[in-house]
């Protein structure tokens, strides 16, 4: 099995949109959306959930105000600055309430709360789901406002895509990445067995770039790079391609502007599905030489 | 001398869960006697973090002096080699009772570094 | 008001224009004159610097306290492994730490019976500052590899000075590091753009930032009159819309290079005007 990994450094820049040509022309992949905080694949793919669970990771504390004497001390041991005073009550004393979103869920002023006043329950931090689309299963999750991106739903939904290829005998995992280079990226990146970088030839795009090909080459990764957008600045798509292949990476391909990406969005259409179009024919040709670059890496079996 | 096998299952008849970290059994089993006992790793299987490490913690609780699974990761390498625990290597999901005789025939290797970047820092 | 407002520009997708409108956002307030503090805090990916240019005159490293034990002291209780909630103390035959998966609660130092672990900082990143002109630019820079970006980015807002207008540009997304960016903060500004991708991570932010407490606006990047969903969507959530950016090829050239707009299209002076006008009724 193959495990093909889609991400971006920088946001926004046309990934999403890449990845849902890819699954309409892969046929027989499993699509795996990791994208978790922002995930949108599903707006293209329109997938029926079929199966649906919901995510806990870590805990939370909460202050029981019934029980809580007013001390001060789990404020004064926090160092996340979830716990502050937010009034006083009938007799005075402090009334102290806990942040959940700056929670870090480490326990420290549960396990020091003289009054033994605050719970620690498991925390909820969203859902994932396995569902069906007309370009084959897909794994997707939704983290709840705020939670912490933990990686670990990322890593979650990716070993639940692997094992839905298993069950239905497809021999390629289609994964699309969240942005950034921190911990959801990798645990999207981790012993997968290539990754495509989406990236624009601006001077943030060529930036990101450079930090997301240092993430790749620290965890030993074939990387690939598609320019998106690249005659917005051509002399700077010149710069990305050889910057990537001074790191190492193979550039498979550029992908032109133009407003036939967001017209497919609205129509929730991928792009080579929204009819021809040159913008179609640049995707069909990255994704044909990204498949052609991982040919020597398809047979490590993808852990 | 007493070695864990990673396993999907409480039985050494079943295939070998290939994750040291995230394995859902370990299984006790004396290499002499033959005598074997499943112990829960289901906790771990749940951690957000660390799960290799507290993977390793467990086997060197339970008093094994090797571990025979698929797969071990960086921290949970370093944490089983504090512990003076041997990691021996199968290359694929074999039942846990073909692993065992292919530890005590002396076939199988024996890690001497991390093969799993581990499923994410 | 005693401090100047603080304003976190953020955006539910990324890409959607959140550095272009804060970089402008400041050069145009720095321009008429008032004292202006631009924090990146997109430490996974700063982007800012590329168009303010400052001049960095330090670099500190930022770090979290992590456990160190003292073998000597130590009775190999256990008690520091067993409330470790990130299992970063594994309890082998004495406790060994994992320095990289500790988030730096102290949980650990407090438990000991016999005081025997102290703590030492772990590098994750660097915080630099200097002058871009007139603005005081500072900004975290995440250590590759490094999972952990919150602290970093308390690092750099502690560089906060209340008597500047502050602009923090916020990472994307709604998970804990923006949440790290906007706590506190008195104003958010989300930046989205007219598509349904945009429309649908601009729902997430706002059913993120509501229940906190904290006031924002709409800023419709790349407006397109042919589709006004955002707009819609705006209006039915009473959400202001702070101002409509239109799409234009030659913004996307000229950030494409690094440049302010205010040379090639000075009519974005205006549109920061305005958009200020409009931040600043609600604060």
């Amino acid at each position: 099995m193959k495990e093909l990994v889609v991400i971006s450094g920088k946001g926004g820049t046309g990934k999403t949109s890449l990845t849902a040509s890819f699954a309409a022309l892969a046929r027989k992949a499993v699509l795996a959306d990791c994208d978790v905080d922002a995930a949108d694949l599903h707006l293209i793919l329109q997938p029926e959930v079929r199966r649906r669970e919901s995510f806990v990771s870590g805990r939370e504390a909460v202050i029981r105000e019934a029980d809580c004497a007013g001390c001060g001390r789990c404020a004064a041991l926090c160092r996340f600055e979830a716990i502050s005073a937010v009034a006083r009550d009938s007799d005075g004393a402090r009334v102290f309430r806990i942040d959940s979103a700056a929670c870090e869920g480490c326990g420290v002023c549960t396990w020091n709360c003289p009054a033994k006043a605050i719970d620690f329950p498991e925390r909820t931090c969203g859902e994932w789901f396995v569902s069906a689309t007309r370009h084959g299963p897909m794994v997707h999750a939704r983290l709840a406002p705020g939670a912490e991106n933990s990686g670990k739903l990322v890593a979650l939904v990716r070993e639940q895509a692997r094992e839905t290829a298993r069950q239905s005998k497809r021999d390629l995992v289609l994964v699309d990445g969240p942005p950034g280079t921190g911990c959801p990226v990798i645990a999207a990146v981790t012993n997968a067995n290539a990754i495509l970088v989406v990236t624009e030839p601006t001077v943030s795009g060529f930036h990101d770039l450079s930090r997301v090909l240092q993430l790749a080459a620290h965890f030993r990764i074939p990387a690939a790079v598609c320019v998106n957008k690249w005659d917005i600045h051509p002399d700077m798509a010149d710069r990305i391609e050889d910057q990537a292949r001074s790191a190492g990476a193979v550039p498979v391909g550029r992908v032109r502007y133009g407003p036939e990406a967001t017209d497919a969005q609205r129509r929730k259409l991928a792009v080579v599905e929204a009819g021809n179009s040159p913008l179609a024919d640049d995707i069909r040709v990255v994704w044909q030489n990204w498949l052609d670059s991982t040919a020597e890496s398809g047979e490590k079996e993808s852990r | 001398m007493k070695v864990v096998i990673t396993s999907s299952s409480q039985t050494l008849a079943e295939p070998i869960d290939m994750h040291f970290g995230r394995a859902k059994y370990f299984i006790l089993a004396d290499t002499e006697t033959g005598h074997a006992t499943a112990h829960d790793n289901a906790q771990n299987l749940h951690a957000a973090q660390g799960a290799g490490i507290q993977s390793a913690e467990t086997v060197a609780k339970l008093g094994a002096e090797a571990v025979i699974t698929g797969s071990v990761g960086p921290k949970a390498f370093r944490a089983l080699q504090a512990a003076g625990v041997k990691i021996a290597l199968v290359e694929s999901a074999c039942p846990g009772t073909e692993a065992l005789r292919r530890f005590k025939d002396g076939e199988l290797p024996v890690l001497d570094s991390p093969n799993s970047e581990g499923h994410w820092v | 008001m005693s401090s100047s407002p603080s304003i976190a520009i953020a955006s539910g997708k990324g890409g959607t224009g959140k550095t272009t409108v804060a970089v402008h956002l400041a050069a145009w307030l720095a321009g008429r004159g008032h004292e202006i503090q631009y924090l990146d805090c997109d430490v996974e990916e700063p982007n800012g610097h590329l168009f303010l240019k400052p001049e960095i005159k330090a670099a500190e490293p930022a770090a979290i306290p992590v456990p160190v034990v003292d073998m000597n002291r130590c009775t190999a209780c256990g008690k520091c492994a067993a409330v470790c909630e990130f299992n970063a103390i594994a309890m082998l035959k004495k406790p060994m730490v994992f320095p990289e998966l500790c988030h730096g609660c102290g949980a650990c130092t407090l438990v000991c019976p016999v005081d025997a672990i102290r703590e030492e900082p772990r590098d994750i990143g660097t915080v630099e500052t200097g002058l871009a002109g007139p603005i005081r630019f500072a900004q975290g820079r995440l250590n590759v590899g490094e999972p952990m970006s919150p602290p970093l980015i308390r690092a750099v807002k502690i560089r906060r000075d209340p008597a500047a207008i502050a602009l923090f540009d916020s990472p994307p997304g709604t998970s804990c590091p923006v949440i790290a960016t906007v706590r506190a903060a008195d104003f958010i500004v989300l930046v989205t753009e007219p598509s349904p991708f945009g429309l649908h991570d601009l729902t997430l932010a706002v059913e993120t930032f509501r229940p906190m407490g904290l006031p924002f606006g709409v800023v419709v990047n790349r407006a397109d009159p042919a589709d006004e969903r955002v707009q819609d969507f705006c209006r039915q959530q009473e959400i202001p819309v702070l101002a409509e950016l239109p799409d234009d090829r030659r913004v996307a050239e000229t950030y494409a290079r690094g440049e302010l707009l205010f040379d090639r299209l000075p009519e974005w002076r205006d549109r920061m005007a305005a958009l200020w006008a409009r931040i600043e009724e609600r604060l």
